[in-house]
């Protein structure tokens, strides 16, 4: 329960990292963008979103502001951080070693 | 810069919680919204809309609680929210809490005053300079049976002992039974005060000075110096109002004029095991003396006190004073020479006495505070089977076991820690009254709350609250939450096993109430015996008063008797005294002294095996006033006195040990210094100690043998407390500046001497009385809480033709099992552990079968009425009501 369905346990914070790379987004928009980019393939339990982006900001990998969003109303806009920035590397550099060993095993196998 | 954001996040999430609690809401809030004009907009209905989007996101307050639980602080949240409910939930039943937190307060309370009593009069270092290095010096004699252990010291040794220890240990000696009479100072009633002599060094062996003006030198040391006092700093405030122009002035000691030198600050006390801790004036002890008690090996009249160098240690003085000693002994001719030298850590001189009682005590408030957590334990335990349904409940819908676990963990801590505050004021009104009542215990004025306390009942909080609150989660229904729920419909019987923690809850405190009762009977009895013990003579209406004339205005004996004739004539004469007389230390008011003595017609013994005898002066009169009886013979007529007073009594023990069969009428009696006396009668047995036998005594005429100091005996026929201002009146008209001392009844000198024991009794009894009353209570609790629950079995039973007589058993034998098993398992606890009190019983064996068998008898009869009114209860009930309950 709460846990994003079909996707790899701890992938998330990733995905919103890079997501946030090119620029501040709020959480909603940080939901459809990873459901696009995906192609539909990756269905993330919206909420979900949530804790993990508190935990992020609490962990001091991005920052939140609030601002007007192009509705009109206030949102909570979130943006990486210098040290966001540099945890992405590191998740990107640790993703694609991980998943490059599974490629290897799986190929090697069929 | 990482660092710092976080920092902020911790500052904003620990200060603006509730702020950013309410933008976390409208975040989702502000999402879901999207969500929906989203889902309009692909052509959804407005209910479809809401809720597709709400099942794309989830469940919006569990997420929203999953947030949150990423902030920072949210343990101390969870914690504050569980202890807001916890608090809420004991207002809700004050009952409850109030006798939770009461017997909490008991238990902890207890703890925390004879913890700090513990520590500050026995483990609390002594306020000297180096104290571990400061040990007290003693002798010993392997010949003397009934006090071979920690004798004082006789100045002969001393000075042998300090010469041959010099490179090893700096050595002092003080002797602190030197009263003074303190008068002659222009309208100031005289007054005597405690002394004592002591040599120069005895106050920087310690490591301490006075706070004002000096110490003593070795000049002032001397026979030839000028008289030189130091004053106790409660002397020097109370007599002299704390004027700092007092150093320096004369004031009279015994008539002659001393000049004080020195206050000591007020944190000294000297104690030792010998007293000394309510000393009020300190004089040079080879100015004060006389030069023979200086050098002779004969009269053991000091404690010493001495300093270890470093690099010695205490066996290897007490090595080398012992091969000292024993040399000494072989070079004397005298009996009375000590063989052995003894020593201990002054901390442990000072209290060793109390060591026993102390941690007897200390065992007695731990089992209170095991009996106080395992009865609020049960409490809880009560609580939560009641809340069984609601817990159940809480545990279907999801609620964690650790949650409810720690819930009930906290609720236990609310109450221990509301009974530790009450209980820290419990310790502090109970450790004042201490202090009032025992200022004669030696470090008494060390006891205080200090940071080292202060942890002790943090951690005694804690442990109870853990001890109580894992007991009574330890709820072995708790598991099956289905049978829980469905015992939703009727209230039947609970399983046996789920009464089965409250049950072994009481066996043991049962138990353990057990052990306390034995213990404290013990006590009792043996106070009882004690105040009951006959000193040999009747208490009642006896009034005693001490004196003691200066030498410098009586200086010859015909003078002192003089005095003393005409006052006790006086005394006689004053309306109300049924009869006066003179002694030099009455009856159970302690030692007074003691020489060896031979029979002259007796073939002459070697000096070792001359029995000691006890020696007393006393006046003709004195045997009719204090009814000793006079069994053979005759008393002193009023002209055996001064130069015609070798004359003496011998009491029956006395008899026997000098005479065996024989008529001691007649026969002639030797002093170790020559002189010769007549015993001319034959008095029974008094004891100097109301806790120990009767020693061989013999009385001399207080008129003469060079008595300058006595105790005034009035006996009257009722109120005999109202004579003492009478009779300090004919002192004063016969000297204005004669202070009378210890003015008190002989009845309150013996309650005095037996204090500790009277104390440590009544003390241990009423801790007993708790633990049974938290016991019966626990007994009758768990009884009546089963019996409401078996309603409705009861009530099958009754209709189904069960006799009222059976079911009363059923419930009664349910409620007697664990007390029986109990009590059997206390009598094998204090059968184990008694042996640790025996040393401070009085003429009771601490395995007393009598005590036993009443301390059983006694349980036994209260938990059968701690248990008869529920089963009687249960055996009234009718059957027709008990089914139709739900």
């Amino acid at each position: 329960m709460g846990k994003p369905s079909d996707l790899v346990q701890g992938t998330l914070d990733l995905l919103i990292l890079k997501t946030l790379l090119l620029e501040a987004m709020h959480g909603w928009a940080i939901a459809k963008r990873i459901q696009q980019l995906s192609g539909d393939v990756l269905q993330v339990q919206q909420g979900s979103l949530y804790p993990a982006l508190h935990r992020l900001e609490q962990q001091g990998w991005i920052k939140a502001r609030w601002a007007e969003s192009e509705t009109g109303r206030q949102a909570k806009f979130y943006s990486l951080t210098t040290a966001g920035r540099a945890q992405l590397d590191k998740e990107t550099a640790n993703w694609n070693r991980l998943s490059s060993a599974i490629n290897l095993i799986v190929s090697e196998a069929g | 810069m990482r660092w710092h954001h976080q920092l902020r996040m911790k500052l904003l999430m620990l200060f603006r919680r509730g702020h950013a609690s309410a933008l976390l809401d409208d975040e989702i809030r502000d999402h879901l919204e999207r969500q929906i004009v989203e889902n309009r907009a692909a052509g959804m209905s407005a209910d479809e809309a809401r809720y597709a989007a709400l099942r794309t996101f989830g469940n919006p307050a569990l997420l929203r609680d999953q947030a949150r639980a990423t902030w920072s602080w949210s343990v101390l949240e969870s914690v504050m929210r569980d202890m807001r409910v916890a608090a809420r939930t004991l207002v809700r039943t004050p009952g409850f809490t109030v006798i939770a937190i009461l017997v909490m307060a008991l238990g902890i309370g207890a703890n925390i005053a004879l913890f700090t009593v513990v520590r500050s009069v026995l483990l609390k270092p002594l306020p000297f300079r180096d104290p571990d290095r400061l040990v007290a010096l003693r002798e010993g004699d392997s010949h003397n049976k009934n006090f071979q252990d920690f004798l004082p010291v006789d100045a002969g040794s001393f000075n042998e002992w300090q010469l041959a220890t010099r490179n090893r240990a700096e050595m002092a000696m003080v002797s602190p039974w030197q009263d003074y009479n303190v008068s002659g100072e222009g309208g100031k009633l005289p007054e005597r005060v405690r002394g004592a002599w002591c040599s120069w060094n005895f106050f920087s062996v310690l490591g301490v000075t006075p706070a004002l003006g000096r110490n003593f030198t070795e000049q002032d040391d001397s026979p030839n110096a000028a008289a030189a006092v130091i004053l106790s700093n409660a002397t020097w405030m109370r007599r002299y109002n704390g004027d700092p122009a007092i150093i320096g002035k004369t004031i009279w000691l015994n008539a002659r004029p001393y000049t004080v030198i020195g206050v000591m600050s007020p944190s000294f006390v000297f104690s030792s095991s010998f007293g000394g801790n309510n000393l009020q004036i300190w004089t040079p002890v080879r100015h004060e003396a006389p030069p023979w008690l200086l050098t002779t090996f004969a009269d053991h009249e000091f404690i010493v006190v001495a300093h270890l160098l470093h690099g010695t240690t205490l066996p290897m003085v007490l090595d080398q004073l012992n091969a000292l000693q024993k040399h000494i002994q072989r070079s004397q001719t005298s009996g009375s020479v000590h063989d052995r030298a003894m020593g201990r850590s002054m901390l442990d001189d000072a209290v060793e006495t109390y060591k026993t009682p102390l941690y007897a005590m200390l065992a007695v408030t731990a089992c209170v505070l095991l009996i106080a957590c395992m009865n609020v334990a049960g409490l809880l335990a009560a609580r939560s089977a009641a809340r069984r349904k609601e817990l159940a409940i809480r545990t279907a819908l999801g609620g964690g076991r650790w949650r409810l676990m720690c819930e009930r963990l906290i609720e236990s801590l609310l109450l221990s820690a509301a009974g530790g505050l009450l209980g820290l004021l419990l310790a502090w009104v109970g450790l004042q009254l201490l202090v009032h009542a025992r200022a004669d215990m030696n470090r008494i004025e060390a006891i205080r709350f200090d940071s080292v306390v202060a942890s002790f009942t943090i951690a005694v909080i804690a442990f109870s609250a853990i001890f109580s609150g894992v007991i009574a989660a330890l709820n072995p229904g708790g598991r099956d939450i289905l049978s829980a729920l469905q015992e939703a419909s009727r209230t039947h019987s609970e399983g046996i096993a789920r009464i089965g923690v409250r049950r072994l809850l009481l066996t043991l405190q049962v138990g353990l109430t057990v052990v306390l009762l034995v213990g404290a009977s013990l006590l009792l009895k043996s106070y009882q015996r004690l105040r009951s013990s006959d000193i040999g003579v009747p208490v009642d209406n006896v009034l005693t008063m001490k004196l003691n004339l200066p030498l410098i205005r009586y200086k010859k004996p015909v003078q002192q008797v003089a005095f003393f004739e005409q006052l006790i004539d006086q005394v006689r004469t004053i309306p109300g005294v049924q009869a006066a007389g003179l002694v030099s230390t009455a009856p159970g008011e302690g030692w007074n002294g003691d020489q060896l003595m031979s029979v002259t017609e007796h073939p002459p013994m070697p000096p070792k095996e001359m029995p000691d005898i006890q020696v007393r002066g006393a006046d003709p009169g004195y045997f009719a006033a204090i009814q000793l009886p006079l069994l053979r013979g005759r008393v002193f007529t009023s002209d055996e006195r001064l130069e015609r007073a070798n004359v003496a009594l011998v009491n029956q023990t006395a008899a026997r040990i000098l005479f065996g069969m024989e008529d001691p009428i007649g026969k002639h009696l030797k002093t170790q210094f020559g002189e010769t006396y007549q015993i001319i009668g034959l008095v029974g047995d008094t004891r100097w100690d109301v806790s120990l036998p009767p020693g061989p005594t013999l009385y001399w005429p207080i008129y003469g043998n060079g008595y300058s100091s006595g105790t005034i005996i009035v006996r009257s026929t009722n109120h005999v407390e109202a004579l003492a201002l009478p009779v300090q009146r004919v002192v004063a008209q016969l000297d204005s500046d004669l202070p009378v001392a210890d003015v008190m009844t002989l009845r309150q000198a013996i309650r005095k001497s037996i204090v500790d024991s009277e104390f440590d009794s009544l003390l241990v009894l009423s801790f007993a009385m708790i633990a049974l009353v938290l016991a019966a209570a626990g007994l009758y609790g768990v009884l009546a809480y089963m019996v409401t629950q078996r309603t409705t079995e009861i009530g099958i039973r009754i209709a189904l033709g069960a006799g009222r007589n059976q079911v009363l058993q059923l419930v009664l034998a349910d409620g007697l099992r664990p007390a029986l098993i109990g009590l059997l398992l206390g009598l094998a606890g204090s059968f184990a552990t008694v042996h640790y009190i025996e040393s401070i019983l009085y003429q009771t064996k601490a395995l007393d079968p009598a005590v036993f068998a009443e301390v059983a008898a006694l349980l036994l009869a209260v938990a059968a009425l701690a248990c008869m009114l529920p089963a009687w209860r249960a055996s009234r009930l009718d059957p027709m009501q008990a089914l139709r309950t739900e």
